[in-house]
């Protein structure tokens, strides 16, 4: 109960100029809020009366206002195009044949390797482990369900407990409302394993981020029945995958705990990132042995071969890319050895020299054309990926770089050592 | 194991590092191992006198902050964990502390009072302990002095902690008796006497009932008087600060002792000690204060059903009060203007004379006339001062009329002061009385202006030339010119400033680089004057303001290329961005508020928004208030164009959204996310899956001040409106939290005004959430997704229209959201609002009322009504 403390403010302004501030800015905001509602409400009347309203002309500056330059100020903003990626999923599901097969092979989003440790992995990340099998769009609407591989490609088609999936009366929502899901289909037991929801009875979760979407997946899946056993109306059985996030416990649960399928690598999302078509770095997938079969090109015995294919887009000019958004050009082919077809498996020789953690000097090889329902070249990421694990096979010793692999190689061993 | 807590006690204030940590280590084990032997231990060592008085206090204090935190999360989880302990133990350790009230070692008897008080905080509450109160008031009379001593203290930590209405009255009046008759003179020991003083300051609270009768308020005032003049300092200054609290508790009981109390404190401020005389002077402001919210807020005509009359206490001490305030201008000390923390005899009686001149107006003129006269030209520079001072106190309250005439006099020989006098102290407070002048006798209100084309020249040359002096003068120059321009606020299409703003502008930017202008807040100063001229700048200057944009910006950029500060350095750094940022926000504003303008100011934006990213991206956990209320500024300039900073833009958003404890962040962070709604339109709905999983968070967490949560539902409707029925998949959750934040509102009986406020304001904002939501879905398929919460938004209306008790806001906003009803739902909702209250006598109210704003509503809400109906 010391003395109370009794100063008053002395020679001093009885508002301070960051109030201000903070009150004019209410006070612009409140403005604007009361703009937009009378702009809202007027518009009915608009629309009733069938008036248009013509919009501003555009604006002319007629003071000379030239305002100095700043030099080298600021590094030159880059201009950033509103992508056309404009998806109109309501429309897509509608598609039939060539056309949707085109369109459907553009909307997968696709991992990035994983070369290195995002920060903040514990926190932003999810991980689970993917299902071997054919990655897949699944599209239940009208009555049925359709599954598209990534080339865009019927999978199957069938009835299924998903919203709108089969012809049965029980319908619960608008009869023309659909659901697509991504999707691994898994041969072994027949299942198609959903890693991820993108739109649900009609409206898109597109633009929700992952933490939303595994929320809304885990919560509605089980509603409907899709992950009952298989019958008359239900073809194939669906299952969510376990996803953790990525701490310690849920990296090793991940990694190596046991699973009703067989594991093909792990896959990381970000929590934040809304699902994007294409390769995109906020979607990563690791493998190595431990965890997939398919992580290096191995020969019949199991042993790895001197040499490793990847596959690269050849572009009308001869450039080889991959997959990457921007691409990555791989070197040129001579023109006349381009053809019509577009996809080219080529041989990538393992001498290769790393500088600055870059693949620089890639000695290619040509060794045919892949398989017609390959869609993509690999990434970027993959091929550097897939030659780091090869130098740790200890086939070859990398002399510089491939700082950033090895530090991921080593995250991993040091997280999975202490399962 | 008793030794050993001894030892660990002990080491844990060591003056070596690592024994301290050991031992601290060793405390927060034995804590997690066992509570409740823990807390029984530390009772104990409390409790022992045989033990070391260290180690005791600190058992004490321990187990003082094992009860309370300040974080109101913590305190209650430790509230629970106390309440939760077995009885048995807390019963010992209960038994110690009473115990230890009668240890002769002071410091542990004190400890032992304050932790009895943060248990009785917690358990008196609930209703337990109930004997507490009865065996310490069993103290008092029988036992020697020092546990009379410690009993008194324990009783006023006891009243500081509970709440008045968990004792019951006959236990209030045996703690008053008991307090009061050890506050007697009769009382001869002065550590009793002391303790009981203080006591009593935080009883006052629990003496309603006691100052309604009578007797029982004489007997109070009384003895708190005759303990002003004790011998003791302590006791004096004790009793005074009793008295202050008095003066706004019981302002209306004083009437009957008013006049001793004017001598009391007359005498106190003229002889006694500073501590004393300072609180002497503050029970007479604290008095201004009193009737200068009771003038306020009825105004001269009192009916009979105000709360509290004005006694006029201040008007009618005048005559004796002002000298006695005079006087006291002249103890000046040396220094104070350079000490930010200097407070002392002459600043309190200069404060309390500002506000006594606010009291009374144009009575307070003729008393302090003479002295000014008299003093202003005096050789001793503290008579110079105190004259002017006098002066720049009495500008606000008497009216213009009253002051004009004098200050025209008085002008020019301020301003000669402010260039001429040698003396720092008087340069200082004649700045600042300039400054008043402006803030209150400068302006568009005055009929008869003291600024005129003819001395406009020569006031500006004085305030721009006083800007190279002291720091603490320059600031109070600054200050001037401040108020010199908000005066011009409002002129039309040309200002007087307009032939020197460049002058002005230079010499603001050169204060803000001086190299001492981190003393007396100079750079800040120099920095919100800026602000202000640009905020009243006209489209005369709009080209000098443009080419303001690049001198700022390189101003922030600088900030940016420190590297490895040190902590001091980055507070600055981080004070100094505010500062800029703050400054560029004014002018964004400015600019963006006319088209041509904002056009040319557009090729500085992504220049601009790439410093505030940078300056984001110098903190790691929080975002800069500043540059994000900034970066509202640039999204209402930039409108949709915005977009393309969102991806990089949005994290800081949500960080911003994410801060619970500096609620003033998250409060303009939600402002902002309305600003890119409206900027941004449609385009925003990438990352509302995030701003609304944020937005719910901070309305369901318990740790977010209230004041937030209705700026974040007013941004649901902002949300809505901008992405229409996208909203769709946020229904779910927002409308139930806005349902029940709607009846939390709805009813207010028995609430105080503050509270009143505060439910205007949530409704406001619920309000806002519907009328957005209500829009957005406007002409889409989905508006049948909100017939089912039609009936509860009219149950709304119809209820707080039935409450009585909304303000002007809440009304306009709600007779909108009833045309937003039946605008967006149509013939689905006609019959519904056809039967509600809200669209007969609310409506009809709303027609005919004066407020223009309101009544455009409701003719709007009668339109789309009968459109509803018609249908």
């Amino acid at each position: 109960m010391a003395p109370h403390d009794l100063r008053r403010p002395f020679k001093r302004a009885a508002i301070s100029d960051q109030q201000r501030r903070r009150d004019l800015t209410l006070q612009r905001q409140a403005q604007g809020r009361r703009d937009a509602q009378q702009q809202a409400r007027c518009l009915a009347s608009t629309v009733l009366s069938l008036q248009s309203q013509s919009t501003q002309p555009e604006y002319e500056p007629d003071i000379e206002l030239e305002p100095e330059s700043l030099p080298d100020l600021l590094p030159e903003q880059e201009e950033s195009g509103a992508s056309s990626k404009d998806l109109d999923v309501r429309h897509a599901s509608k598609l039939k044949g060539a056309e949707a097969r085109k369109w459907f092979a553009r909307q997968l989003m696709l991992p990035e390797w994983m070369i290195d440790v995002p920060d903040c992995l514990a926190q932003d990340w999810y991980v689970f482990a993917r299902p071997a099998g054919k990655r897949c769009f699944v599209v239940s609407s009208n009555g049925t369900t359709v599954s598209r591989q990534r080339n865009g490609s019927i999978l199957h088609r069938f009835p299924s407990a998903l919203p709108n999936g089969a012809k049965t009366r029980d319908v619960s929502g608008p009869s023309q409302s659909y659901s697509i899901l991504d999707c691994i289909f898994h041969e072994p037991d027949q299942t198609y394993y959903v890693i991820d929801m993108v739109c649900w009875r009609g409206y898109s979760l597109y633009d929700c981020t992952a933490e939303f979407r595994f929320f809304w997946l885990n919560s509605k899946l089980g509603e409907t029945g899709a992950c009952s056993p298989p019958s008359f109306y239900h073809k194939y059985r669906f299952s969510t995958v376990p996803i953790y996030n990525c701490d310690q416990s849920g990296l090793s649960s991940a990694y190596t705990g046991a699973l009703p399928y067989v594991k093909d690598g792990l896959l990381f999302y970000n929590k934040h990132a809304h699902y994007q078509t294409g390769n995109t770095p906020l979607a990563l997938v690791w493998k190595d042995e431990n965890c997939s079969q398919y992580v290096i090109d191995t020969d019949s015995k199991g042993q790895v071969p001197s040499q490793q294919q990847v596959v690269l887009e050849l572009q009308d000019d001869g450039k080889l890319i991959t997959s990457d958004d921007p691409p990555v050009v791989f070197g040129c082919l001579d023109l006349d050895f381009i053809q019509k077809e577009i996809f080219y498996v080529l041989l990538l020789v393992m001498e290769v020299e790393f500088v600055d953690g870059k693949l620089e000097k890639v000695d290619l090889h040509y060794l045919g054309k892949v398989n017609r329902a390959r869609a993509f070249p690999d990434s970027y990421s993959k091929m550097l990926e897939a030659l780091i694990l090869y130098e740790k096979k200890g086939k070859k010793k990398l002399t510089t770089g491939g700082i950033q692999i090895s530090y991921a190689i080593c995250f991993f061993e040091h997280a999975f050592s202490l399962v | 194991m008793a030794m050993e807590v001894t030892q660990v006690l002990l080491n844990a204030q060591s003056i070596d590092g690592n024994v301290r940590k050991h031992a601290e280590e060793s405390l927060k084990q034995f804590q997690e191992q066992n509570l409740s032997s823990f807390l029984l231990s530390l009772s104990s060592e409390l409790a022992n006198d045989e033990k070391p008085v260290d180690s005791r206090k600190l058992a004490g204090l321990i187990l003082k902050n094992a009860l309370d935190a300040k974080e109101q999360h913590r305190k209650l989880e430790l509230v629970q964990r106390w309440l939760s302990l077995d009885n048995n133990v807390k019963s010992q350790i209960k038994a110690c502390l009473l115990k230890t009230l009668s240890s002769p070692v002071v410091d542990a008897r004190s400890t032992a009072s304050q932790v009895i008080a943060k248990i009785a905080g917690i358990e008196l509450p609930q209703k337990q302990w109930p004997e507490l109160i009865v065996s310490l008031l069993s103290n008092i009379h029988q036992l020697p002095s020092h546990v009379k001593q410690a009993t008194l203290e324990t009783l006023g930590y006891l009243c500081e902690e509970v709440s008045p209405d968990v004792i019951d009255q006959d236990q209030v009046n045996k703690i008053l008796t008991a307090v009061v008759q050890g506050m007697n003179a009769s009382e001869g020991n002065n550590d009793v006497r002391l303790a009981a003083t203080r006591a009593l300051y935080n009883a006052l609270g629990f003496a309603q009932a006691n100052f309604s009768n009578d007797m029982e308020r004489d007997y109070i005032m009384r003895v708190v008087c005759e303990a002003t003049l004790s011998p003791e300092v302590k006791i004096r200054q004790a009793a005074f600060e009793c008295l202050v609290s008095i003066s706004s508790s019981y302002y209306e009981k004083l009437t009957p002792y008013i006049q001793d109390i004017f001598s009391i404190t007359a005498k106190a401020v003229r002889e006694d000690e500073e501590p004393v005389a300072l609180q002497a002077i503050e029970f007479w402001s604290s008095i201004c204060d009193e009737e200068i919210e009771i003038l306020e807020e009825y105004g001269d005509d009192f009916t009979g059903d105000s709360d509290i009359p004005c006694f006029y206490f201040i008007k009618q001490a005048l005559p004796a009060l002002v000298p006695m305030l005079l006087e006291t201008l002249l103890k000046q000390e040396e220094d104070q203007d350079q000490d930010e923390g200097a407070w002392n005899i002459a600043m309190a009686g200069g404060t309390c004379l500002g506000l006594v001149a606010r009291t009374v107006g144009d009575d307070i003129v003729p008393l302090v006339m003479p002295f000014i006269e008299e003093n202003i030209t005096k050789p001793d520079w503290r008579q110079r001062e105190a004259a002017t001072y006098a002066f720049g106190s009495i500008l606000e309250g008497p009216s213009p009329d009253k002051l004009i005439p004098i200050v025209n006099v008085a002008l020019n020989f301020m301003l000669s002061a402010l260039t001429k006098d040698p003396n720092n102290h008087v340069k200082d407070t004649t700045a600042w009385t300039l400054g008043r002048i402006f803030e209150f006798l400068h302006g568009s209100t005055i009929d008869a202006p003291i600024i005129t084309q003819a001395n406009c020249q020569q006031i500006i040359t004085v305030l721009l030339q006083s800007m190279k002096d002291a720091p603490n003068v320059a600031e109070k120059a600054c200050g001037a010119l401040y108020f010199l321009a908000q005066g011009y606020e409002v002129v039309g299409p040309s200002s007087p400033l307009t032939p020197y703003f460049q002058e002005i502008v230079q010499a603001l930017l050169t204060v803000t680089h001086r190299e001492d202008a981190g003393e007396s807040r100079l750079r800040t100063a120099a920095y919100e004057t800026l602000n202000e001229v640009v905020r009243c700048s006209t489209d005369e200057t709009a080209p000098m303001v443009l080419q303001l944009v690049p001198v700022i910006m390189m101003e922030l950029h600088k900030t940016l290329e420190g590297q490895k500060l040190s902590s001091d350095e980055r507070e600055r750094q981080s004070e100094l961005q505010g500062l800029l940022c703050g400054c560029l926000q004014v002018i964004i504003q400015k600019l963006g508020s006319s088209e041509p303008t904002k056009y040319v100011f557009m090729q500085y934006a992504d220049q601009i928004m790439g410093l505030f990213l940078r300056v984001f991206a110098c903190r790691s956990a929080t975002v800069h208030e500043e540059a994000m209320l900034a970066i509202g500024a640039l999204a209402y300039a930039t409108g949709l164009d915005f977009a393309k900073y969102m991806p990089e833009f949005y994290k800081y958003l949500e960080m911003g959204l994410q801060n619970f404890e500096e609620y003033q962040v998250c409060a303009v962070t939600v402002g902002v996310v309305g600003d890119i709604c409206r900027a941004l339109e449609d385009k925003i709905l990438p990352y509302c899956d995030g701003i609304m999983t944020q937005l719910l968070k901070d309305l369901s967490s318990n740790q977010l001040h209230r004041s937030v949560k209705p700026p974040i539902f007013s941004s649901f409707g902002d949300i809505a409106l901008a992405i229409g029925e996208n909203f769709e998949k946020y229904l779910m959750y927002a409308m139930p939290m806005l349902q029940s934040a709607a009846e939390l509102s709805a009813h207010t009986a028995g609430a105080d005004d503050e509270m009143t406020e505060y439910t205007n304001s949530l409704r406001n904002g619920i309000l806002e959430a519907y009328s957005g939501i209500l829009q957005g879905f406007k002409n889409s398929p989905k508006t049948q997704l909100l017939i089912p919460y039609a009936p509860h938004i009219l149950q709304f209306l119809d209820s707080i229209y039935m409450e009585k008790d909304m303000d002007d806001l809440v009304m306009k906003t709600a007779i909108g959201v009833l045309g937003d009803l039946a605008d967006t739902l149509g013939s689905n909702a006609g019959s519904l609002i056809q039967q509600s209250l809200s669209s007969k006598d609310f409506l009809n109210e709303c027609l005919s009322s004066e407020d223009h704003m309101i009544k455009e509503s409701a003719e709007w809400a009668k339109l789309a009504i009968s459109r509803a109906i018609s249908i």
